[in-house]
């Protein structure tokens, strides 16, 4: 973790003054500051101006860090960021676009959105607090719940499986592909640096502790472990396939952290043109459209 | 006045559209103002459409439900329409498909065949036959012809309409007028290009009809109006992205019908929250649900009015015609930013894809306006506390501004509050634009009244229903007012339009009156109900029938 820099930017000054409210030990808090320091880093290391760096919350604990990094924030509403985020790049190339979205957010209430911007290959970065348990709506099953979970909206236990969402990222198009752990806080930000700085769409699924309603320290200690340079070829779809169903979110197996799959592929929104017209010049174009009606 | 009705009808994958427009051309080119109803079924190919085309030496925005001219390219051309037909109907029909028809019968079939052209050219024939029916001349036609038909089909046309032309006689003569040959255009065109000039950026939007044509018209003339036309996953996806573009800078309109509209509430509410400005047409037809998918309705007004969770100020127009449309499709998109609230442009079916004779000096230009901008001095807060309610507006990129828009209840910074006295503070900020906006608006012809103030007999009425109770009107020397602003409502305008109203009739093409409620939430008596609810637009002569019984 890199130290916190006197106050004034870079790094010291991206935490605002919002009082924090995660409860203590929340997978959060590593999440937090890693993005803080990846966005400094970039910031000196690619000369990226902070102020080109753009975050989008959904709804839920982890949308809170749009209130509390002090850069540019749109803090959207439950599982929607992602189409926004594409408006922002598509309206500014210079952007550095990132959503902080959370598994219930974007895996049930806005699946369709992630899926899409996949397939578009939408130049933003999806980064998913995935603790695969609601904490706001306090303790309900989500996508990424394995069967069995008990929930206090299945008091009785969940009888489907969970989707595997790297899976599913993979087979809707996605460019980038990564996991990370919380508690891997130096590997995450190098996730998360990674995925800012790839041109197309990235996307990191982070697994959270939720401290509160699904502590899985244990469990995550147990089983992840980092991928060795070179043990997925990020370059196949069938190597990244491969590695992505080594752990399906369900049964006990060993969780690769790192990244899947990397590919180049045009950007969405560099298919449309740049818009240079202002409103005279377009107002003499509408002009020009109603003389020529045919 | 002089007018002539023309129906033209067949089946679905025939271009009864285009053949509609066209023979809206050829009165246009003769100075005639024209005004075309479209009816279609929800179907691909089959079925049974038509066009109604009338023609008139002075505005018109509606049709009658007599004609003078059938053309049939069906049996069901002929079946349906029979009530249509008067002494001096002339019926021209495809001898081909027709079976019991009385009239001019053309070899259709037969012509196309000797003449070597595709199927779709009977149009031509038909179109050629109406020309010399109506006494105009060959050259006209070709003229005509011409301009729509693209090059390489066009010598087939030509030969084709000529058969049509030379198979039947002159039975009355459209005498050429000394006016301009005015363009004719859709709602959904005019629509699209009030909002360019306006200022629009971006149009995002999903097929739904009757809006789907304006998605494919500014999809279609991207490049020449230098606008960037998005059709995103679905209508949340929509308004989303239509919000993300905006809070990067860019100026952007959405369009749908109430379906899609359902799935954009929450987004809508979000606009409101956020203070991101979007504009959206809303094109209304009949519902509940799917309802009548192809049809037209005005039953959308408290929706509109009404959707999205919390409280927040909206402005909501509705155009009659095409002037109107341009107008205030443009007005919507510049004071949703100068505002920074949510902008609705209610349109309906019947305008939306009923096509008119476009008059762009009949056009009251909105005044112009700019978004307020950040000036750059101090610590940039973008929910910051001003008289009128509006904060200057940054975007991310900005060096010295972090920008912070949010869906929870924010301090001035942008960061969530919950503090009571945070919360009342922006509930009245977003009230006070409200505010703002109506003070605005009391200089804009919010309400319009048509005919003398003493009349004794007043039809209030919104919408596309404008022309025909205009035209109705007259019969009855009674006068009209249309509010052409919904929100927020020119309660003022309205009243003093009112005054000395006498009998008043409400006219909707809806079965609950809606316009009628909201004048009574704005303590007016909105009189007597004129309420047509089948998926279909008044005929002037329906219209005046109806209100025969509210007048005597």
């Amino acid at each position: 973790m890199t130290p916190d820099q006197p106050p004034g930017r870079p790094a010291g000054g991206l935490i605002s003054p919002a009082e924090n409210t995660w409860c203590p030990g929340c997978g959060n808090f590593s999440i937090e500051h890693m993005m803080k320091s990846a966005v400094a880093e970039l910031s000196e290391e690619e000369g990226i101006p902070l102020e080109n760096f753009v975050l989008l919350g959904g709804i839920g604990c982890h949308g809170k860090l749009a209130d509390y990094l002090n850069v540019n924030t749109l803090y959207a509403i439950h599982g929607r960021s992602v189409p926004a985020a594409t408006g922002i790049r598509l309206a500014n190339p210079d952007l550095k676009v990132i959503c902080h979205v959370g598994d219930g957010d974007i895996y049930a209430e806005g699946l369709d959105h992630l899926i899409f911007a996949a397939k578009r290959n939408s130049d933003i970065t999806v980064i998913v607090h995935d603790n695969r348990v609601y904490g706001l709506t306090t303790g309900q099953y989500t996508p990424t719940s394995p069967e069995g979970f008990r929930g206090r909206s299945t008091p009785g236990g969940i009888t489907e499986h969970p989707i595997n969402p790297l899976e599913v990222m993979l087979a809707a198009g996605a460019t980038h592909i990564a996991r990370g752990y919380t508690k891997k806080v130096r590997h995450l930000k190098d996730l998360f640096k990674e995925a800012i700085m790839h041109r197309g769409f990235s996307f990191v699924d982070v697994l959270q502790i939720c401290a509160t309603y699904f502590n899985l320290t244990d469990y995550y200690n147990e089983h992840a472990y980092e991928m060795e340079e070179g043990e997925a070829d990020t370059a196949e779809f069938a190597s990244a396939l491969g590695k992505i169903r080594e752990w399906d979110y369900d049964r006990e197996a060993p969780i690769p952290l790192g990244t899947f799959y990397s590919v180049k592929k045009p950007i969405y929104e560099e298919k449309f043109r740049a818009l240079t017209a202002d409103r005279s010049e377009r107002r003499a174009l509408v002009r020009k459209v109603i003389e020529e009606w045919r | 006045m002089a007018e002539y009705s023309v129906l033209i009808g067949g089946k679905a994958g025939e271009g009864i559209n285009t053949a509609g427009l066209s023979i809206a051309g050829l009165f246009s080119r003769l100075g005639y103002r024209t005004y075309m109803y479209f009816d279609y079924p929800s179907l691909i190919r089959g079925g049974h459409n038509f066009a109604i085309v009338r023609a008139a030496d002075r505005t018109i925005g509606a049709h009658r439900t007599r004609v003078d001219v059938l053309l049939a390219f069906d049996q069901n051309s002929i079946d349906n329409h029979r009530q249509r037909l008067h002494d001096g109907t002339t019926v021209v029909y495809d001898a081909s498909q027709v079976v019991r028809g009385e009239g001019y019968g053309l070899p259709l079939d037969d012509i196309v065949k000797e003449e070597n052209a595709p199927p779709i050219t009977k149009n031509s024939a038909m179109i050629g036959a109406l020309a010399r029916v109506a006494g105009i001349g060959r050259e006209v036609l070709e003229d005509v012809l011409r301009a729509t038909v693209p090059e390489k089909h066009l010598e087939a046309n030509l030969r084709v309409a000529g058969r049509g032309y030379d198979a039947v006689e002159r039975v009355f003569t459209v005498e050429p007028l000394d006016a301009p040959a005015l363009p004719v255009l859709t709602g959904n065109e005019v629509a699209g290009l009030g909002l360019v000039h306006g200022g629009l950026d971006s149009y995002v939007a999903y097929p739904m009809t009757p809006s789907s044509s304006l998605l494919h018209f500014l999809a279609n003339r991207a490049e020449d109006l230098a606008i960037r036309v998005i059709h995103p996953e679905n209508e949340i996806g929509v308004i989303l992205m239509a919000l993300g573009l905006a809070y990067a800078g860019e100026k952007t309109a959405i369009g749908t019908s109430g379906g899609g509209f359902c799935l954009m509430t929450e987004g809508l509410s979000l606009a409101g929250m956020s203070e991101i400005p979007v504009t959206i047409v809303m094109g209304q037809r009949p519902g509940p649900s799917t309802g009548i998918p192809t049809y037209t309705a005005q039953t959308d007004l408290h929706f509109v009015l009404n959707a999205g969770q919390g409280e927040f100020p909206r402005l909501v127009v509705a155009p009659g015609d095409l002037e109107e449309t341009y107008a205030w499709s443009s007005a919507a998109l510049m004071l949703s930013w100068r505002y920074q609230v949510p902008a609705i442009v209610l349109t309906d079916k019947t305008l939306a894809e009923g096509a008119y004779s476009f008059d762009t000096g009949a056009i009251i230009p909105p005044p112009d306006h700019e978004p307020v901008l950040w000036d750059g001095a101090g610590e940039y807060r973008r929910y910051v506390q001003t008289e009128d309610g509006v904060s200057p507006l940054a975007f991310p990129g900005r060096e010295g501004a972090i920008v912070k828009a949010s869906s929870y209840a924010h301090d001035e910074a942008g960061f969530t509050t919950e503090d009571p006295t945070e919360a009342r503070e922006l509930q009245e900020k977003l009230l006070r634009k409200g505010e703002s906006l109506k003070e605005e608006l009391a200089t804009y012809p919010a309400v319009m009244t048509y005919g003398a103030r003493d009349a004794g007999m007043t039809i209030a009425c919104w919408g596309s229903q404008k022309w025909a109770c205009i035209e109705a009107a007259e019969e009855f020397g009674a006068r009209v007012v249309q509010p052409l602003v919904l929100s927020p409502f020119p309660a003022r305008q309205w009243k003093e339009a009112m005054i000395g109203a006498g009998k008043v009739a409400c006219v909707e093409n809806n079965a609950t009156g809606q316009l009628a409620r909201l004048l009574r939430q704005h303590g007016f008596d909105p009189g007597r109900p004129v309420l047509k609810y089948d998926g279909r637009p008044f005929a002037v002569d329906e219209l005046e029938a109806r209100l025969a019984e509210v007048f005597a």
